[in-house]
């Protein structure tokens, strides 16, 4: 018995040493197969999803029309960011609370469209709100205000985060 | 145990994260670009593609290419969508926005960066002479940041293409390379042990096995190679050696069953039985549905059985036996809950994708008892990249489901904006062309007057600047003159005075000219103000009248289109997923039905093992017996 039951144990774990030798009846090449299906449904579906795209801005937001504000972190930012708060002509337009993934995706240079709409030519009232914590780990609420003006191209509005260094501005515009 | 079987996971594989070696540029200029990255720094590789690929399509079609805000960064943005389609495991793709980094003309780092990426992408896809191909490429500079991740694919590419006595001075460089300590001992040992040199081999993985480190990865592969030293001289009969090698394995990493079994077989090579029955009692009480378990639950009595100790090896043989009984009914279990589509929609389950520990997380369902027996199947390559396909194709399913929504709400949209605009726009336009022109009447009548001044100031002509009571006092003067003329002889005083009138007249719009040229200039330069702000508003209402027709009109032929393509990737997408689930589910039965057949091995050779001990122990007993 000792002899049969040591084969058996020494060739059980040679097998379980070659992770490869997981040999599924399921070949090799039914899986190249799918894959390659699976890879060419995403082409599909990735085109189908850029035309969509088109559709829907070219439907509910169209240039004459349209603003789009982008959140993004000034460079080497490290402070935590919990929430942004977005009015446009004293409307709350979007709030954004930030889990962690999202945090880290601006600090690494990420750009985030927070929101998308429509406005009139001329003249608009916008607020950020935001709240977070310091490097220090203190918190904190900041609330800026601008005028931004829409003309008849699409407007994007750069909304770039600070800390709240000293003689730093926590909330600054950028032009896109 | 279970979570450094992922770390291993993580170790043998290289997964889609190590594909996203996309970083932000400095002083970015293109604000989707950055919102590409924004997600592809989260993991969400669709939307990262989708964004990055309209954008590139955009700047392509451009005229004046260096107009255009991704100009900066396109070189950048063209191999970050190779990036991002790897990490989305288009390989295909990738392999072709990769290869026009390469053939286009750009610096050299930059282009032996694509060949790396290139070069890896084939090896991952078991392409490995693509692979070097590709590899033999690499010309100049390659950047600093990729220089030993270059040169150990390029090992393991060599290795791969069976070239050990080339691979193994690659890896020799490797030894000190900060992140591959371990790796390249590791695989230094195996191709000097391919290669033929032995000694050398195992001085290797000796070297590897006795590694300083914190870090997880390297303190598993350092284990992984003392498993495979230690394996080696329990083959080769060299127990003590075998034991020493085989005791280095940490006892709670992804190897430590393993390696406790072998510890045990190399004791037992060397006949010390009391001494194996150490390491086998601690794996016996380990987690049941692990293999070496499985083996250390018949080495224990085995070992008990060479001490002559048959009574407790023939109790532990059945409880053994009864061990054995109850995984083959949970494994039957199993199977039948693959069968049910249980296993799949376990995989499927969303919280389970929000946890980087699913797998782990998978084995405390009650309703998937499969997943029990399957942590290593769901570890290999094979499974991991079938099981990554169906958790996208299930993505894709929902992403087209909530299309086909969007659409029902876009037509929505366009039937009430027809609703609305379509019985004021008539009304609309009827204001509008009365309107018109008017408008168009008082610009001719601006143009002229404009025409007119300008003519003036070469040829004066001071009667158009005449007021208009003066327009008037001179119609009066002339008619006077034309009464005096035809009445023939007058009173020489009327027609002085009539002609001092005139005079008068003449005077006081001759001297006043140049005030008045100017003044009527400047009311040109006011006038054209607001007639700006009439063309600005005419513009305005033209727009919004346009966008009033547009924002329901000639959308009825590209909803159609896309209701047909969504309706065609569904049905494609409704096959593949069946079949990739049937994939996964043969993958699942067919492990379970391997584990059960070895475990219903285990039985016989458990039975054998308690009918011969109990005769060993009931002999033993008639010795003792008769002595007595």
């Amino acid at each position: 018995m000792s002899k049969i039951t040591k084969l058996i144990v020494l060739g059980i774990t040679a097998f379980w040493l070659i992770l490869p030798a997981y040999a599924q009846e399921a070949s090799k090449e039914q899986v190249k197969g799918l894959d390659e299906q699976v890879q060419e449904i995403k082409t599909d579906v990735l085109s189908i999803a850029a035309e969509l795209n088109q559709l829907e801005e070219k439907l509910l937001y169209p240039s004459d029309t349209q603003i789009a504000i982008f959140v993004s972190m000034a460079e080497g930012e490290k402070f935590r960011l919990d929430a942004v708060t977005i009015e446009l002509d004293g409307k709350s337009v979007a709030h954004h609370l930030y889990m962690f993934k999202e945090l880290e995706a601006l600090q690494k240079g990420g750009v985030q469209r927070i929101y998308v709409g429509n406005v009139r030519t001329g003249e608009h009232a916008l607020r950020v709100t935001v709240i977070g914590k310091t490097e220090g780990g203190s918190d904190f609420q900041k609330v800026e205000s601008f005028t931004v003006t829409k003309d008849i191209e699409p407007r994007l509005v750069g909304v770039v985060l600070a800390g709240t260094g000293i003689g730093s501005k926590t909330v600054t515009l950028k032009e896109w | 145990m279970p979570r450094s079987i992922l770390i291993l996971v993580c170790l043998l594989f290289a997964t889609s994260a190590s594909a996203a070696g996309s970083y932000a540029p400095n002083g970015l200029k293109d604000v989707y670009f950055g919102e590409a990255l924004y997600h592809a720094f989260q993991g969400n590789w669709f939307q990262a593609v989708a964004r990055l690929d309209t954008e590139l399509g955009q700047y392509r079609g451009v005229d004046e290419p260096a107009l255009d805000t991704l100009y900066h960064h396109v070189g950048h943005a063209e191999f970050a969508v190779g990036d991002f389609e790897l990490a989305y495991r288009m390989h295909h793709r990738a392999g072709r926005a990769i290869s026009a980094v390469i053939e286009g003309n750009v610096e050299e780092p930059v282009r032996n960066e694509a060949v790396y990426r290139l070069a890896r992408l084939y090896f991952q896809k078991d392409q490995p002479e693509n692979a070097l191909h590709a590899l033999e490429r690499i010309r100049g500079t390659v950047p600093a940041s990729i220089r030993d991740d270059l040169a150990f694919l390029r090992g393991q590419i060599l290795m791969a293409n069976g070239r050990f006595a080339e691979a193994a001075p690659v890896f020799k460089e490797l030894r000190s390379a900060k992140g591959l300590e371990g790796f390249a001992g590791y695989n230094l040992g195996i191709a000097l042990l391919k290669e033929g040199k032995e000694q050398n081999g195992r001085e290797s993985l000796d070297r590897t096995g006795q590694i300083l480190s914190d870090s997880r990865s390297t303190l598993a592969i350092k284990d992984k190679s003392n498993l495979v030293l230690g394996y080696k001289l329990l083959d080769e009969n060299a127990g003590e050696n075998a034991k020493l090698v085989l005791d280095r394995v940490r006892l709670s990493g992804p190897f430590s069953n393993r390696a406790l079994l072998g510890s045990g077989w190399a004791d037992a090579s060397q006949g010390l039985f009391e001494r194996a029955l150490v390491p086998w009692s601690i794996l016996a009480r380990r987690e049941v549905t692990d293999p070496a378990v499985q083996e250390a639950l018949l080495a224990v009595p085995y070992a008990y059985g060479k001490l002559s100790v048959h009574g407790r090896a023939a109790l532990l043989y059945g409880e053994a036996l009864e061990s054995f009984g109850r995984e083959v009914d949970r494994l039957g279990a199993s199977i039948e809950s693959v069968r049910e589509g249980k296993f799949l929609q376990a995989l499927a389950r969303e919280e389970l994708k929000q946890d980087s520990d699913w797998v782990v997380k998978l084995r405390n369902l009650p309703e998937t008892p499969e997943t029990y027996y399957l942590l290593e199947l769901m570890a290999s390559h094979d499974f991991q990249e079938s099981l990554k396909n169906y958790l996208d194709l299930n993505e894709l399913r929902k992403k087209l489901a909530a299309w086909e929504g969007d659409l029902d709400a876009f037509e929505d949209v366009i039937e009430r904006r027809r609703a609305y605009y379509q019985p004021l726009l008539p009304e609309i336009d009827l204001a509008f062309r009365q309107l018109d022109s008017r408008i168009r009447l008082r610009l001719e009548q601006r143009d002229l007057i404009e025409k007119r001044l300008h003519a003036m100031l070469t040829a004066p002509r001071p009667d158009y600047l005449a007021t208009a009571g003066e327009r008037v006092v001179s119609e009066q003067i002339a008619r006077l003159e034309q009464a005096l003329a035809a009445n023939g002889a007058a009173a020489p005083e009327v027609e002085e005075r009539v002609a001092r009138l005139r005079g008068v007249l003449v005077w006081n719009i001759s001297t006043q000219y140049d005030r008045r040229l100017t003044d009527a200039y400047k009311d040109l330069r006011d006038l054209n103000q607001e007639v700006d702000r009439l063309k600005k508003q005419y513009a305005a209402f033209v727009r919004t009248r346009q966008a009033a027709t547009q924002s329901y009109e000639g959308y009825g032929d590209a909803i159609r289109r896309q209701r047909t393509l969504i309706a065609s990737a569904q049905e494609k997408e409704t096959v593949l997923m069946a079949r990739q689930g049937n994939l996964l589910e043969t993958m699942a039965v067919n492990e379970l039905t391997k584990r059960r057949e070895r475990l219903e091995q285990f039985q016989i050779t458990a039975r054998f093992a308690i009918a011969d001990s109990y005769d060993r122990a009931a002999k033993a007993q008639n010795q003792k017996g008769a002595a007595q």
